[in-house]
């Protein structure tokens, strides 16, 4: 029986994890690619729920869930553009300011827009109640969300594996001297793969706005746990992000079932004893312009 | 025409000679330094929503004071800040009173950040009014004589609350399953709760302590449906309680929820549709009393959105205090204390007046259970909620809810 009920914490678990992997997966390919950690990758989540709703209001759901993360992506070719560009090749200090600076005005600015309360988004009423697999309970809602979560993780790895844009993208992860040495600028390959990461947090907050509440500090609540995923999972492997966010989102579950008031702690053992052992993380590997 | 101006002229002048006297006090009062009130109050975190109330509900007493004159002719000034955490709630609190010389302070919400505030009254031996924190601790164990309480203690919540379920047949011999804060406030009410179905016939087949960053509550709800509870009770704080409640509907577990601790903030967060069972409040808009009444058009006629009940006891809070100083006419924190230990009645909006208990300092006053209307009731957003009959009923002395004497540590 007790086997039982911690299978259930280990496949609930494996979607939370689902969950946590489309903010963490962003915020690992921006950091990877332009060596830039982007504080400000919560905010782009907390818009994604604000815009969401305002969508939702006119065309539904699910035009919602589906231009939300479109019209972020739009606002994360600016950010790159005009102030993540900047800072490829400075002082990592510098960008960690920058991007902090601008997660703290996108809080005061949404406080300022929709106020400080928090505003409840209903799901619809199809995927509301839970179903039924053998003794299995899962929410409705949440099998959607790990349906969306699959279809994006399999589009993200075709893009990054089997198409040329992905292999632009890992050779100037390795090598970006060579890759410029080759002719090809990297310049518009970051603009999209900051599009695509804040696209993907931005999905995460829609998908995620029905679930919680949404309010003005819901992205620096989601931004540690993404960058705890992306530490453990260690940088520029794409399995290894996956692979971390799946376990934090177990460990966390099964901790819950022993002892639950540990269950927030728990991330931060696992990214301890990761890091005691794999100082790189699960899967990261050695990538040379971050080895001085 | 020569006659018009010179009469234009003496009409002038006789304005202007009324003007200068009727000015002059005025001018006086302008000189006067202003009262300074400290107030601190949660405005990030997960009591972020309430205390963002908190501060709409205070700055609106404020305006009307100084608007009405002010208070021995001086203007109220309110310093506003985030009190953030319980460390960074005292240090403030001692910046305030040391560098920015306030008067005396007032506010919070955070139980765990009022009792810092007051270890910092109590160490500077002056007057904190201590407006939304509800942990019995307070004004228990951790009492202290330069601190006065205007919000429900938690045991107040749990009697409020546990009665209605005693009536609907939903306490003797159920099992229950509780989800408990995991700082000060949530281990009092937990506390309280265990005591309350310990003396009127529930069980308590699990109890975890939620800490207070959770967010995302499915692992607890899969906990749940593995104990197989007849009832759920939440003992949660702020925020935690929508999410809780949103992601229960959203499983749709069997079992019926209730708790003792619930803002209306945090119930309108959750949207109609996904909130249940039966809750305690202080206070709520749509209070059939005329001076609440009033209190609720004005704040709608200024902020566009009804008051939430941390909003309106930061009002009444306010008002307990310009009348303290009218009456004492002081500032003097030896003054107030004896003023409000002399038990005197208050206007605080509700169908009875309420009075600060002497030995324990407690505001001594009605509560509310409040329900869920049916679907499709509601008028608003925030009309989803019934409002239940005042808690002691009108013929029972108001202290039957609180702790007794005998049973309150507070020594002051």
């Amino acid at each position: 029986m007790q086997l039982e009920f911690l299978l259930e914490q280990v496949v609930n678990g494996l979607v939370l994890g689902g969950y946590y992997l489309l903010i963490a997966l962003g915020l690992s390919l921006i950091f990877s690619v332009g060596g830039v950690i982007n504080l400000a990758h919560g905010a782009f989540y907390a818009i994604g729920a604000y815009i969401s709703l305002e969508i939702t209001k006119y065309l539904g759901f699910g035009p919602a869930i589906v231009l939300s993360p479109v019209a972020v992506a739009m606002l994360g070719i600016l950010f790159e553009r005009f102030l993540l560009r900047r800072f490829y090749a400075a002082d990592p200090i510098l960008s960690l300011l920058v991007t902090f600076g601008l997660a703290m005005i996108a809080e005061q600015l949404i406080r300022m827009i929709w106020g400080a309360s928090p505003i409840s988004v209903n799901m619809p009423a199809v995927f509301k109640g839970s179903v039924f697999l053998g003794d299995f309970i899962f929410s409705r809602y949440r099998l959607l969300l790990l349906a969306v979560v699959v279809v994006v993780l399999v589009s993200i790895w075709l893009l990054l594996h089997k198409a040329s844009f992905g292999r632009v993208i890992r050779a100037g992860i390795q090598k970006p001297d060579m890759v410029a040495a080759l002719g090809i600028r990297l310049q518009p390959y970051m603009t999209a793969i900051v599009m695509l990461g804040v696209g993907m947090a931005a999905l995460g907050g829609a998908l995620f706005a029905p679930i919680t509440i949404v309010h003005p500090a819901m992205g620096a609540e989601v931004l540690t746990v993404a960058f705890v995923v992306v530490v453990i999972g260690g940088l520029g492997s794409f399995w290894g992000v996956v692979l971390s966010a799946l376990l934090v989102g177990v460990v966390r579950g099964i901790t819950i079932n022993f002892v639950p008031a540990a269950g927030e702690a728990s991330m931060y053992v696992l990214m301890f004893l990761v890091l005691m052992f794999r100082p790189r993380g699960l899967l990261g590997e050695r990538i040379e312009k971050f080895e001085t | 025409m020569t006659s018009y101006n010179r009469r234009n002229v003496l009409k002038a002048s006789a304005a202007l000679v009324g003007a200068s006297t009727l000015g002059f006090p005025a001018i006086v009062s302008a000189q006067a330094a202003n009262i300074k009130i400290g107030h601190l109050t949660p405005l990030t975190g997960f009591l972020g929503a309430l205390g963002a109330y908190a501060q709409l509900g205070i700055r609106m007493a404020e305006e009307e004071i100084n608007a009405a004159g002010g208070v021995m002719g001086r203007k109220i000034e309110i310093m506003s800040e985030d009190s953030v955490n319980p460390a960074t709630a005292a240090t403030k609190a001692q910046r305030m009173l040391d560098r920015d010389g306030v008067n005396f302070l007032m506010g919070e919400i955070n139980s765990a950040s009022a009792l810092t505030i007051m270890q910092v009254a109590a160490r500077n031996k002056r007057f904190y009014l201590q407006i939304g924190a509800r942990s019995d601790a307070l004004r228990g164990k951790n009492c202290n004589r330069y601190t006065f309480h205007v919000d429900i203690p938690s045991h107040v919540m749990v009697y409020a609350v546990g009665k209605a379920l005693v009536r609907d047949n939903m306490m003797k011999g159920k099992k229950f399953f509780t989800l408990t804060a995991d700082y000060i406030f949530g281990h009092d009410l937990g506390s309280a709760a265990k005591q309350f179905f310990a003396e009127n016939g529930g069980t308590v087949i699990g109890d975890e302590l939620v800490a207070t960053d959770v967010t995302e509550f499915s692992p607890y709800l899969l906990k749940i449906r593995q104990a197989k509870p007849d009832i759920v009770c939440s003992n949660l704080a702020g925020n935690q309680v929508t999410n809780l409640i949103k992601q229960y509907a959203e499983f749709g577990l069997p079992y019926p929820i209730v708790g003792f601790n619930l803002n209306t903030a945090d119930a309108w967060a959750a949207g109609e549709g996904n909130l249940s069972g039966t809750w305690p409040t202080v206070w709520y808009h749509t209070l059939d009393v005329p001076s609440s009444k009033t209190f609720v058009a004005n704040f709608i006629k200024k902020y566009g959105k009804p008051p939430e009940n941390h909003a309106w006891i930061e009002y009444v809070a306010l008002y307990i205090m310009a009348q303290a100083m009218r009456e004492t006419k002081s500032t003097d924190t030896d003054k107030f204390i004896a003023y409000l230990e002399k038990e005197t009645q208050f206007d605080i909006l509700k169908g009875r007046k309420g009075y600060f208990r002497s030995w324990d300092h407690q505001l001594i006053q009605e509560a509310y259970p409040f329900t869920v209307r049916k679907k499709g009731m509601a008028k608003d957003k925030w009309d989803f909620l019934e409002l239940g009959k005042a808690v002691p009923g009108p013929n029972e002395p108001l202290e039957v809810l609180s702790v007794t004497k005998e049973h309150n540590t507070c020594v002051m």
